[in-house]
């Protein structure tokens, strides 16, 4: 039997230890790694060294969409295309604008955060290479996984297994392919 | 197997006292803890005693959706609407919900924003109640609008007409509003909890259940990748959701004010409004919260000490409308206008005073009680007072909306309104369409916000280096755990 590692496995009970390790990995020169834990740990992204996610710009221009597409809508419809004389009221005006401007801008904004969230995450996804491994699956239960993935360039089956026990990691193993990838393609869990 | 413990609580250091802080959870349970305890509700067959309430408010939502049905059919003749009340209970219902709506989001976003973590035993369901209750909101209008079949017309859309909607209309801005409401709560709630579905994936045993949660987590694994944007995202929602939240309720307020109705056409309304809604939306959390934690035997999350801090709330929202109904009573009469003027002594005096003192004895007088720690802490009198808190909300919209319409310039056009049995029926049956959902997403959707709650645990997060190297002993242990 002669399968492919996937990545080199390793369980954390403590936070502490946890970033410790991260910020060791990170310091190490390896970058095909991640951390799957239960919650957010405060500090872990910074010691694993993830650039500040550019999310809030995604946002940004979609708040702007939202607004130029509501000045835009309320301007065109009533200021020219349908020019309708109600009371008296001016056929646009900014200050009669602002709540649908308001609104819409809110709306996209959110739009653009959710899609652009989950195109950064890559999900929804239906598969996930570790997804198979006993301590990954605990990973969203009580235990914080730490993963370096064998395409890094640094990766050596003995190496990297020495430097997560090192760091404090427990039950470090190595994950492996499945032989038949197509036999099962439930997903995960 | 869980070996991350609450070792220690947090502790305050004021002048070198230390003052034990009420702990955010009871019992100290580890993470696995958590899990389990919020998969099982999912798990477990519902009980008989679940499924009974369960038909119980299915069936009055059946009997709210027939009389809409015969609404639709026959004509809104069917309800009590005259000339000159021609919104009734369907627009006080319809404001009703909306404000039910207010606290969830103010729970789950101004609460994020201002570092409140006892938010996170509540939110989730807070969050829920919103959606549910502007689901229940968003019926009303759509129902009085006569022929439900051109509701579409109240979106801007090219059409055979060539029209174009009213955008100086407020109702045009309600419908911008109230759909922007729904579907940022939506967005927020969903993401809230798509770490969660990933835990109850992980946790149940069922293959359908899991399959189900699998796709609705959306392969969410916690790698820390995906948790830092995560973050943000969240943080850039609630501070989206704090200001729409505020919006919402002051826009709706601009359908009465734009108008230049004596009792309507008052600048105050926006904030008034605001907070008449996140008063009654606490209630309406307290109410569900009371029981929910009772049935599903969430006291440990759920503590005495989230209760008491919304009686805090309601207290002080109570306050702030009991301020905004002398106000526009000292306005009205302060304004010299003789016809503002008489619509406020009409309310408290007229045919609807009955109306009126309802709403003060039971949005000013009952939360009065809240001033006192014992009573603010006794969970049998909150009960109470959450129901009349929302029964006092419901009685303001209706003072509102139908004194101010049943008496207005003309004395040759006064009239009275009752309601017929139609728009009752169709507004108990919200409360079945609303206890329906929540019934259903208590049971079968992470109703405690897993991951936020195991993120406030004492030793969830890695000290700072100065305190840890203090606190080294109450460190927990580190035990590995078997391969499965």
């Amino acid at each position: 039997m002669d399968r492919k590692p996937i990545a080199t496995v390793a369980e954390f009970h403590d936070p502490n230890t946890l970033v410790a390790a991260a910020s060791t990995i990170h310091q190490r020169g390896y970058t095909k790694f991640d951390c799957y834990t239960p919650y957010p740990v405060h500090g872990l992204d910074r010691a694993m060294g993830v650039r500040r996610t550019i999310l809030p710009y995604i946002s940004f221009i979609g708040g702007l969409s939202g607004l130029a597409s509501a000045l835009l809508l309320q301007w065109w419809t009533g200021g020219y295309d349908y020019r309708l004389n109600i009371g008296g009221k001016p056929f646009f005006a900014i200050q009669f604008s602002v709540p649908v401007d308001f609104e819409l801008t809110v709306l996209i904004c959110a739009f653009f955060t959710l899609f652009g969230l989950l195109h950064l995450c890559r999900l929804p996804t239906w598969w996930h290479p570790l997804q198979d491994d006993p301590s990954f699956r605990r990973a969203t239960d009580d235990t914080f996984v730490v993963a370096i993935f064998s395409d890094d360039p640094r990766y050596t089956s003995a190496d990297t297994q020495e430097l997560l026990r090192s760091v404090g990691g427990a039950n470090v193993h190595i994950h492996y392919a499945r032989q038949n990838p197509v036999e099962d393609v439930a997903p995960i869990g | 197997m869980a070996t991350v413990t609450t070792a220690h609580h947090p502790t305050m250091h004021v002048d070198g006292l230390r003052h034990e802080r009420e702990p955010l959870v009871l019992g100290e349970p580890t993470l696995h803890d958590i899990t389990a305890k919020i998969a099982h509700i999912a798990e477990d067959k519902p009980t008989p005693k679940y499924l009974l309430a369960l038909s119980f408010t299915a069936a009055i939502a059946a009997w709210g959706v027939g009389c809409i049905l015969y609404t639709i059919l026959t004509g809104i003749g069917v309800w009590g609407l005259n000339n000159p009340i021609g919104w009734g209970w369907d627009i006080t219902n319809f404001v009703f919900w909306i404000g039910i709506g207010h606290a969830g989001t103010l729970i789950s976003a101004i609460l994020f924003l201002f570092r409140q973590k006892w938010r996170t035993a509540i939110n989730r369901s807070a969050e829920a109640m919103t959606i549910f209750a502007v689901i229940c909101a968003g019926l009303f209008p759509l129902i009085h609008v006569g022929r439900i079949w051109f509701a579409y017309w109240l979106i801007p859309y090219p059409n055979q007409m060539q029209m174009w909607t009213n955008f100086r209309s407020p109702l045009e801005w309600d419908v911008f509003a109230v759909s922007t409401y729904l579907t940022v709560s939506l967005i927020f709630w969903f993401l809230g909890m798509v770490p969660d579905l990933a835990s109850l994936r992980d946790f149940v045993k069922n293959k359908v259940a899991k399959r189900i949660y699998s796709l609705f987590s959306l392969g969410w694994s916690g790698s820390m990748r995906h948790w830092h944007h995560y973050e943000m995202a969240y943080l850039i929602l609630a501070g989206l959701s704090t200001p729409l939240v505020l919006s919402v309720h002051s826009v709706v307020s601009l359908d009465f004010t734009a108008g230049i109705l004596p009792g309507w056409h008052t600048t105050i309304f926006p904030p008034y409004f605001v907070a008449g809604a996140i008063f009654s939306g606490f209630a309406m959390v307290m109410t569900l919260l009371v029981i929910a934690r009772e049935v599903l035997d969430l006291k440990e999350y759920v503590t005495l000490k989230h209760l008491e801090n919304m009686n805090k709330i309601i207290l002080a929202t109570g306050m702030m409308v009991g301020y905004a109904y002398a106000m526009e009573f000292f306005i009205a009469q302060y304004s010299g206008n003789p016809y503002e003027a008489f619509v406020f002594i009409n309310r408290a005096t007229g045919d609807y005073a009955w109306a009126y003192w309802t709403m003060v004895l039971c949005n000013v007088v009952s939360p009065q009680v809240f001033w006192s720690r014992r009573l603010r802490r006794n969970v049998p009198l909150m009960f109470i007072i959450s129901i009349l808190v929302n029964i006092g909300m419901w009685f303001e919209r209706f003072t509102i909306i139908a004194t101010s319409l049943h008496h207005d310039f003309l004395p040759a056009s006064w009239g009275y309104y009752t309601p017929t049995w139609v728009e009752v029926s169709i507004f108990a049956g919200t409360f079945g369409i609303f206890l329906t959902l929540f019934l259903l997403f208590a049971k079968y959707i992470p109703v405690i916000a897993i991951a936020e709650v195991k993120a406030i645990l004492p030793a969830a997060q890695p000290h700072h280096h100065a305190h840890a190297a203090a606190h080294a002993p109450e460190h927990p242990q580190v035990q590995p755990t078997q391969t499965a």
